[in-house]
């Protein structure tokens, strides 16, 4: 499928779990095409880099649910931070291990996970869907119930897949990217920059421990070689920092954005991921 | 330059040797340093007194390599330690973190999230909770403020992303049971809480600093002994191991400024 077959079936208002991690191995293809779409209003749950930086710029917004939002070599993302110092987005913060049981809650069908962390914080002050639990058992202690994380949609980039949806990440570190894909009961998609046949799977991945993401969690995969760009994907794309520091710079005033959304974002995907290659 | 029994030492090889002592006595455990001059820290503590200590690559691995950096096709793997696994790493108490903090109370409150009244509009966003509320409520904490100043070490916080003394002591045994804020290292001094109401404490004074450099670089009244101890010089032996194997490029003489 594309891009658009993928933001043909989501909706304004859904709640979209985004994987990869701060600026690392996003599915930047499918971002772009939700930015080129219709669709508003979205709460997007993500560990956060320049997904939910471009989707704040682009007004696509309502709500934030995150632990952190980072560039990694840029530590705050700039987009992010405009579009909540101006209160333009509604704010839940979480820490990331919890933000990691609200997932696997989702994932195990489950309401709540728990924990300490949080405890004594603000987060809980703040977060005002976290709250606290008392342990049935001899202790009595009281931890924090990590709520589900349950998505209407979930979109992860990996690194290759067969055409039904097993896919092996390449790089260093799956992130949550398996739980994103189990926390959402449908709508579940996935770019790869490369569609292989399933025989030549386990080949493309080395060994069966990248093999993390099975088709009984995927309702689609999108070929996009470049997909991740311009976060980072190894072994295939370093991060391309000229590309971010560009893409940083944008959010100097609204003409700046307006330059870069004309230059690279209200074009197409194919058009984009040309220029990129001509730009380097 | 500093100078003590013959040997040139700056004030960055002096901030390595406070973030090494952090982790002093702390054993097998997972060292986990963020930022240059904690990480430059941490190898020199396992690359002398802590050998036990685990540490990362930045990423995905533990790695056995006494260099802070470049480590190419050198990595000594230990382990794989995908970020799934650092949080069974974190939940499960086996960690000493130092992170990064933008505000600090006397308690040891640390916001890195937002700073301004309004948390819906803040005045300026920052990173986030991260993962300080786990941190701080399981794991061994400490802190590196390479700038101290008015700015970080304030009255009031505006967000508690990482939990003080005083919240741990409110919030219960759930939290008290593994609670251990340790340390505060800066530019200026190495501060502690080690007082009986877990108040911060002036612990010692990095060499060619004062008290009272320290004391109006600081928000709020810290707690200060008849006698501050200058912080430890490092060794000759630990000035090589930083140059030679650690830290070759000198990467933590950028951090600090050496000639305050």
């Amino acid at each position: 499928m594309s891009e658009r077959d993928v933001v043909d079936r989501l909706e304004s208002g859904m709640t979209i779990g985004i994987g990869g991690w701060g600026s690392r191995r996003k599915p930047m293809s499918i971002v772009r095409e939700i930015l080129r779409s219709s669709l508003t209003d979205l709460t997007i749950v993500s560990y956060g880099g320049p997904d939910l930086g471009l989707l704040c710029a682009a007004g696509k917004v309502r709500r934030a649910i995150y632990s952190f939002v980072s560039l990694d070599s840029i530590p705050l993302e700039p987009h992010f931070r405009l579009a909540r110092q101006r209160g333009l987005i509604e704010d839940e913060p979480w820490d990331e291990g919890l933000f990691m049981l609200g997932l696997q809650a989702a994932a195990w069908n489950v309401p709540f996970l728990p924990s300490r962390a949080g405890l004594g914080s603000d987060l809980m002050a703040l977060n005002t869907r976290l709250k606290k639990v008392q342990s049935p058992y001899d202790d009595q202690e009281e931890f924090v119930a990590a709520p589900a994380l349950t998505l209407d949609a979930a979109i992860c980039h990996l690194s290759r897949a067969d055409a039904s949806g097993n896919a092996a990440f390449l790089g260093p570190d799956l992130y949550f990217d398996d739980l994103f894909l189990r926390a959402a009961a449908t709508n579940r998609f996935i770019s790869v920059d490369k569609i292989v046949p399933t025989a030549d799977l386990l080949k493309e991945a080395g060994t069966e421990q990248r093999l993390r993401v099975g088709r009984l969690f995927v309702d689609g995969v999108v070929e996009r070689p470049g997909g991740a760009h311009f976060t980072e994907n190894p072994p295939d794309q370093a991060r391309d920092e000229a590309f971010q520091a560009l893409y940083a710079a944008s959010a100097r005033s609204p003409e700046a954005f307006a330059e870069f959304r004309s230059e690279w974002l209200d074009i197409s995907e194919d058009e984009y991921q040309r220029k990129v290659v001509t730009k380097s | 330059m500093a100078k003590a029994d013959d040997v040139k030492f700056t004030r960055a090889d002096i901030c390595a040797v406070a973030l090494a002592e952090c982790f002093r006595n702390d054993g097998e455990i997972l060292a986990n340093p963020i930022g240059t001059l904690p990480m430059i820290g941490g190898r020199l503590a396992r690359a002398t007194f802590e050998p036990d200590l685990m540490m990362t690559d930045n990423e995905a691995l533990l790695i056995a390599n006494d260099e802070a950096y470049a480590w190419g096709e050198q990595r000594i793997v230990e382990t794989s330690n995908p970020y799934r696994t650092m949080f069974d790493v974190v939940f499960s108490g086996r960690r000493h973190v130092i992170m990064g903090a933008s505000q600090v109370d006397v308690y040891g409150n640390q916001n890195i999230a937002a700073i301004g009244d309004d948390y819906k509009m803040p005045k300026r966003q920052l990173l986030g909770f991260r993962g300080a509320p786990g941190n701080t409520a399981l794991n061994k904490t400490s802190y590196w403020v390479p700038n101290h100043s008015t700015q970080v070490f304030v009255e009031r916080v505006d967000v508690v992303t990482g939990i003080g003394w005083d919240r741990a002591v409110a919030a219960g045994p759930a939290v008290t049971r593994y609670f251990n804020l340790r340390r505060i290292v800066t530019n200026l001094a190495t501060l502690d809480f080690e007082t009986p109401d877990h108040r911060m404490r002036l612990r010692s004074v990095h060499p060619g600093t004062s008290v009272a450099q320290v004391l109006a670089a600081t928000g709020f009244e810290l707690v200060v002994p008849d006698d501050v101890p200058e912080s430890r010089a490092p060794t000759a032996e630990e000035l090589r191991i930083l140059g030679g194997v650690i830290d070759p490029e000198n990467r933590r003489q950028m951090e600090v400024d050496n000639n305050v």
